[in-house]
């Protein structure tokens, strides 16, 4: 049952990305994909548990990497976007 | 924490995701929407981490780790090289989502396949679904990280930029392809068993090469598309690890990006007027310069001092910056060059063709570091429209996406492609190193145009001596 609402999950998701950014002018598109980017770092979560759980050694190490991956995504990811983002002035700031 | 809080938690974290991508469409609202969606990954982190059993000396590790060199590498990128360095994010984004599903696989291994069907109970329908996702991950996660790199290195050009092609090309990547599905599905039926192990190390091996193999052929102006259909593939590649170790947060989150990703690849396909299968196998960035038609009339040379008494008269003025523009760095001379103009009455616009540049959006990035106002970066249509009033359309760096053959050459490579019109303008300036043909290869006959001078040498010095001109 489970797996079914997280299958549902999923159709509903690609619905909602496609109607979120059919509409956006195309000035914005670097920022946007770069903090869609930083938003796929999620594995982040699945990383985090690959490399706090009690595993074997290689299954540890192997989250371990991911973890520091991920990070990278997510951190460089949000602070590279919001760098980019603070530069859209309008004239009237 | 107990199930239920963290369970909530992540749909917390999945409504901030959505709230701020939806934010992050708008130029007033994006830097806040940037801000949300990052509250919702740090959620995310936060509620994982309460979970029970955790040893943290492993996490303090990876974090740290990660965070300072995420940090370093966003602090010290340059706004030109903005393009190759999310390339490289995302790839390491896809390799975090091929580990996790390994690990996952190595974890499932030692500790017994009996077990773990055990402890999954419901949520799983049996392991043939375990390694399913599992495949998926790694394969998707594989190409995102190996593509990735490919277009790194041709953004940043560490390798050539254009593609490359050679013989039986889409035949051995065709076989390639089809050695992962296989390999895969036999990881599946087999995976309980120990020679199982074997056939993941070769899924891993098929799908890097997919990635490499996948990017070497497209080249050029297809980059930005491949950048956001690499995009689209991280978000999936993480969608499949979430299906690996049932989390709906990672679900949610990587199938939003999977989606945005595509739905942004197919609109800069629109700009190009061709397909994405086209985009993906038909090798366009090399094309011989066969294609089109002889053109007739000659290039006509200016110089900056009588460009200078044009544009003194000029009444409206658009820039067209080209990725030309990136890398002569010129974006803060165009700044204070069209500041002048402002002062001397022109009206003055950035237009920026949807695909101009490595990346979507990247002369917009440049334009407004130099602090050009978000009210005169205009699109495409929108300037088009009033193209024929315009006195003086000054190009910069930007060659296929201003070439009329697009409109009216049925042979040129790139005809149907929608274009800037700044033909239509009264005069048209050109910014331009040499007499060369562009990125593609393809003969630009708005050179050849009565109503158009070239302008010879560095964008930046030639912008640099308009000013001065101004200000004698």
């Amino acid at each position: 049952m489970e797996l079914i609402l997280l299958l549902f999950t999923f159709v509903l998701a690609a619905f909602l990305g496609f109607e979120l950014i059919s509409k956006v002018p195309s000035q914005l598109h670097t920022p946007l994909m770069s903090g869609s980017n930083a938003i796929s770092g999620i594995t982040i979560v699945g990383a985090l548990i690959a490399s706090g759980q009690e595993n074997d050694a290689i299954s540890k190490w192997l989250g371990l990497a991911a973890l520091v991956l991920a990070t990278i995504n997510v951190v460089g990811g949000y602070y590279v976007t919001d760098r980019m983002l603070s530069m859209f002035k309008t004239k009237k700031d | 924490m107990p199930e239920s809080i963290i369970n909530v938690s992540y749909i917390v974290a999945a409504i901030l995701f959505i709230l701020g991508m939806k934010m992050l469409g708008s130029a007033s609202t994006a830097v806040k929407g940037n801000r949300i969606s990052s509250l919702g990954m740090l959620i995310a982190v936060i509620v994982t981490l309460s979970k029970s059993d955790l040893d943290y000396t492993w996490i303090v590790t990876g974090l740290t780790l990660g965070g300072v060199i995420g940090l370093i590498a966003a602090k010290r990128v340059q706004m030109t090289g903005m393009p190759e360095l999310v390339a490289l994010f995302n790839g390491f984004g896809g390799l975090a989502s091929l580990l996790v599903g390994w690990s996952e696989y190595e974890k499932v291994r030692s500790g017994g396949w009996a077990d773990y069907l055990e402890s999954a109970g419901d949520a799983m329908p049996g392991q043939w679904f375990l390694a399913l996702v599992i495949v998926l991950a790694v394969i998707i996660g594989g190409i995102t990280f190996t593509g990735s790199i490919v277009a790194y290195l041709k953004l940043s050009g560490k390798i050539g930029g254009t593609a490359t092609i050679f013989p039986l090309q889409k035949l051995i990547n065709l076989l390639v392809m089809l050695g992962a599905v296989v390999v895969g599905c036999y990881f599946i039926t087999i995976v309980d068993n120990e020679t199982a192990r074997f056939w993941m190390w070769w899924v891993i091996v098929l799908s890097l090469l997919i990635g490499v193999l996948g990017v070497i052929p497209i080249g050029g102006g297809d980059m930005p598309v491949v950048i956001a259909l690499l995009n689209s593939f991280s978000g999936l590649g993480a969608a499949a690890a979430g299906f690996v170790i049932t989390n709906t947060v990672l679900v949610v989150a990587g199938c939003l990006v999977g989606a945005s990703g595509l739905i942004l690849s197919i609109i800069m396909c629109k700009a190009m007027n061709r397909s994405l299968g086209n985009v993906l196998f038909g090798g366009f960035g090399v094309l011989t310069s066969s294609g089109g038609k002889e053109v007739e009339g000659e290039m006509k040379a200016l110089s900056v001092e009588d460009a200078y008494y044009v544009l003194e008269a000029a009444q409206s003025v658009v820039f067209v910056p080209g990725y030309g523009m990136a890398v002569a760095q010129a974006q803060h001379v165009v700044k204070e060059l069209s500041e002048i103009l402002e002062r001397n009455g022109a009206e003055v616009r950035h237009a920026v063709h949807p695909v101009a540049g490595r990346m979507p959006g990247h002369m917009n990035v440049l334009l407004a570091e130099a602090d050009v106002p978000y009210e005169q970066l205009c699109e495409m249509e929108e300037v088009n429209a009033i193209m024929s009033t315009v006195d003086v359309a000054i190009v910069i760096g930007a060659n296929d996406v201003v070439n009329p053959a697009a409109l009216e050459d049925e042979e040129s490579p790139i005809y149907g492609m929608p274009i800037i019109n700044v033909h239509q303008a009264r005069s048209v300036f050109v910014l331009k190193r040499g007499q060369g043909a562009g990125y593609s290869g393809i003969i630009n006959t708005l050179f050849f145009r009565e109503n158009c001078r070239m302008i010879y040498g560095d964008a930046k010095a030639t912008v640099g001596s308009m000013v001065a001109q101004f200000e004698k």
